[in-house]
């Protein structure tokens, strides 16, 4: 695919830009473990469920190595430690733990050999679940087809169960991706809550009971519509580990899983962020589960013709970090969004150089293309029309995740209807302009051309800029989204600590050795 | 005047509607929404489309004329003094006044675990579609997040050089929050800070009354963005440069 004539020199120094940045960030990640990667080692373990506070167990588990042992040694080597001492099997272990009667932190600590040999029967049988799953969905989605291109639309009502009511209903008019909004602030919680939920703001609580609930009633729908539905959530935040975790045990197909995201939009600590989103793409990776990226957030905080470049770097840099974790390009649901003010001259011909631009850069990965939102008024007929030039622009690059815009946007989270109709809007013009793409060519030098080019000419010269400054500067002076970060602001760092020497995480030790044979 | 809603004739009362209702879509669905549309006041209503939008829901558009007029001369409505700037105005004051940054430090303090409300107001992605203070030029703003105990903001507040203080309280037990407001107040007065910063306070409960009772220089309440603060602080500030 090259119809945009872009430089293939100025795009293969990019990816070599981005490829340093994301070995920068590698080296550190590499030596240092978080609190949520630890839980997600137990909860990996098979670990699950809360105390009488509601607090969960892995929770738990890990403070009590905080405080009482040493976590630089990771809590594998505790939890080991203490199956051989207690002589118990892990959930009965976990049950008198509960009730404690049995310590997690002993003075025995085992070898890391027998540490993975204690835990392995636990971990092997987890990973066979995901791995059943991962099976399945392919199974499922050879099964039905796949679309070129999938409408995505998303319920937030806060009750999983009028949440599963939108969901069969926007399965059935055709949506062929449903996203459980997150309740306001959860990426802000250093712990997943538990169970079903009913109450929210402004969304749903992502819980590993949530994600079950919601799996079956699309299954449902898909069975019988003879359509795979996928399921999303969220993991960035300060979990971002954990729900990889939860999502790939309950086939989850997508996950909000930026590499950035937190830091800039959530102020989370950026070393905490870069060491929690990698061992949750390596998850990811194992899961098949597909990352969704945000760079689209960059532009509803800045301009989307000016700020255009940093929507490519970013993506650059996400691939980058994918790699890093053995994400394939075909999971890597790289972000972008047409947000440029309609009332801008040409600015349908500027968002198809953009999309197309995405396109072209990253032909294999399941592009997430994001709606028109800042300049959405409340006018909902205007609103329609927009999300009908968005539609438009889909279909002319091939965007694989479409998520559809609302009339409603800013109005309220969607009704029933208006849900319905922006699925009706998209597949019309699905249908309509269906061979279309393979129809057009754009003009040599032509201002769709030379703007794409622009945009990744500035691209690279940011990823270069980048790349000589290094990541930490470049958060610190605020080239993404504004945002100015700091490497020890935010939350989360008291999270973060450095392996020691006889540091072992048997999970992604397990998952590395599966990467390296596969 | 005596006016109605306007079609394509003076007076004709047209509106549309649409709305979905719970039911699978029938004569009998297409009956009710008819009479949905009466019991609303519609003349003469008709359902021009109707669409089903899912297991047992179906979707309606109707047309019809109201029948109330309204007098316009006896409509009185109480025209909201506008004191809020916009963030370029805001911006643009800042930089006309003050030689340096202001700065803004906030949190949710003592037990409260709840972001939401000090995030729309400080944080770049704001709230809303209302960008948070982060995003201001001549404005630095330091989110401390949540859980943050009073002496711990204290402190901050002196070492940062605050200006301005953000305290937010969403969620309260037994009135919790106002006890910690106070609190907060009496900290900065023994440490002799108090009349150093501006001290503003946010929240579900909060009122601007109330937050003045607790010895504040203002409160925001629901509804409030970024921009109402930062022009409060911004102008409060600029005045009392001038004192």
């Amino acid at each position: 695919m090259n119809k945009l004539k872009l430089n293939q020199e100025t795009i293969k120094s990019s990816r070599e830009y981005a490829n340093k940045i994301a070995k920068d960030i590698q080296s550190l990640i590499d030596i240092h473990s978080t609190v949520s990667v630890e839980r997600t080692v137990l909860r990996l373990l098979g670990i699950d469920g809360v105390d009488k506070f509601e607090v969960p167990i892995v929770n738990r588990m890990v403070d009590d190595v905080k405080e009482h042992g040493d976590i630089t040694k990771g809590v594998s080597v505790y939890m080991a430690s203490a199956l051989k001492q207690s002589q118990l099997s892990l959930d009965e272990f976990c049950n008198d733990y509960l009730n404690q009667q049995v310590p997690l932190v002993v003075d025995d600590l085992v070898s890391k050999e027998e540490t993975k040999e204690i835990l392995k029967p636990y971990y092997e049988q987890q990973l066979e679940l995901i791995e059943n799953n991962r099976k399945q969905r392919s199974h499922l989605i050879n099964k039905y087809g796949e679309k070129k291109t999938e409408l995505y639309v998303i319920v937030a009502t806060g009750n999983i169960e009028e949440d599963v009511i939108q969901a069969k209903a926007a399965g059935r008019a055709g949506a062929d991706i449903v996203a459980v909004i997150r309740s306001t602030g959860q990426s802000l919680l250093d712990y997943v809550p538990f169970g079903k939920t009913t109450e929210g703001f402004g969304g749903t609580y992502a819980t590993q009971e949530n994600f079950k609930i919601m799996r079956q009633a699309l299954d449902e729908v898909g069975n019988e519509e003879k359509r795979y539905i996928k399921l999303v959530n969220y993991a960035s935040g300060l979990c971002m580990p954990e729900i990889a975790a939860m999502g790939a045990l309950e086939r989850l197909d997508v996950l909000l899983n930026d590499s950035m995201y937190g830091i800039i939009f959530r102020d989370i600590n950026m070393k905490r962020t870069f060491i929690d989103q990698y061992f949750s793409r390596l998850i990811n990776a194992y899961s098949g589960i597909i990352i969704n990226t945000g760079e689209d957030n960059y532009l509803t905080t800045s301009d989307a013709v000016l700020e255009a470049h940093t929507v490519t770097a970013s993506q650059f840099i996400n691939e980058a970090f994918a790699k890093e974790a053995h994400l394939p390009e075909e999971l890597m649901g790289l972000g972008h969004a047409f947000e440029i003010n309609p009332n801008v001259e040409d600015s349908f011909l500027l968002e198809i150089a953009h999309a197309q631009l995405a396109r072209e850069l990253f032909p294999n990965a399941p592009l997430k293309y994001m709606p028109p939102t800042k300049h959405i008024n409340g006018n909902i007929f205007r609103a329609y029309q927009q999300n009908a030039m968005f539609n438009m622009v889909t279909t002319l690059t091939e965007q694989k995740i479409h998520l559809l815009g609302m009339m409603t946007e800013a109005i309220h989270t969607p009704f029933i209807s208006d849900r319905y109709l922006a699925i009706k809007n998209a597949q019309m013009i699905q249908n309509s302009m269906k061979s279309l793409v393979g129809e057009i060519h754009y003009k040599e030098d032509g201002i769709i051309q030379k703007r794409a080019q622009l945009v990744l000419d500035n691209a690279e010269k940011l990823l270069q800029e980048i790349s000589e400054d290094g990541m930490f500067n470049t958060l610190a002076k605020g080239v993404f989204a504004e945002t100015k970060r700091t490497e020890t602001g935010g939350k989360g760092l008291d999270g973060v600590f450095k392996k020691s020497d006889d540091y072992i995480n048997v999970i992604s030790d397990q998952l590395e050795a599966y990467f390296n044979e596969n | 005047m005596k006016i109605k809603p306007y079609g394509d004739t003076l007076n004709d009362g047209a509106v549309q509607v649409s709305f979905t209702l719970p039911m699978a879509l029938s004569a009998k669905a297409i009956q009710t929404a008819k009479e949905v549309a009466k019991e609303m006041n519609l003349v003469d209503p008709s359902v021009v489309h109707s669409e089903v939008v899912g297991d047992n829901f179906s979707f309606f558009i109707v047309y019809g004329a109201v029948k109330a007029q309204i007098d316009v001369s006896k409509i009185k409505v109480v025209e909201l003094k506008k004191t809020s700037k916009s963030k370029k105005e805001i911006e643009k004051l800042v930089e006309e006044n003050f030689d340096r940054e202001l700065v803004f430090v906030g949190a949710s303090t003592g037990t409260d675990a709840h972001t939401v409300g000090i995030d729309a107001i400080m944080n770049m992605k704001g709230f809303d579609g209302h960008y948070g203070l982060e995003r201001y030029a001549g404005i630095k703003a330091i989110n401390l997040g949540s859980q943050v105990t009073n002496e711990d903001f204290v402190r901050i507040a002196r070492d940062e050089k605050a200006d301005v203080l953000l305290v937010s309280q969403t969620v309260t037990q037994k009135e919790v929050h106002l006890k910690n407001l106070i609190e907060l107040v009496e900290l900065l007065e023994s440490e002799g800070l108090r009349k150093d910063v501006l001290l503003i306070a946010g929240g579900a409960r909060i009122t601007h009354e109330l937050a003045k009772e607790l010895g504040y220089d203002a409160g925001f309440g629901p509804g409030s963005y970024a921009e109402d603060v930062a022009s409060f602080a911004v102008e409060e500030l600029i005045k009392r440069k001038g004192e």
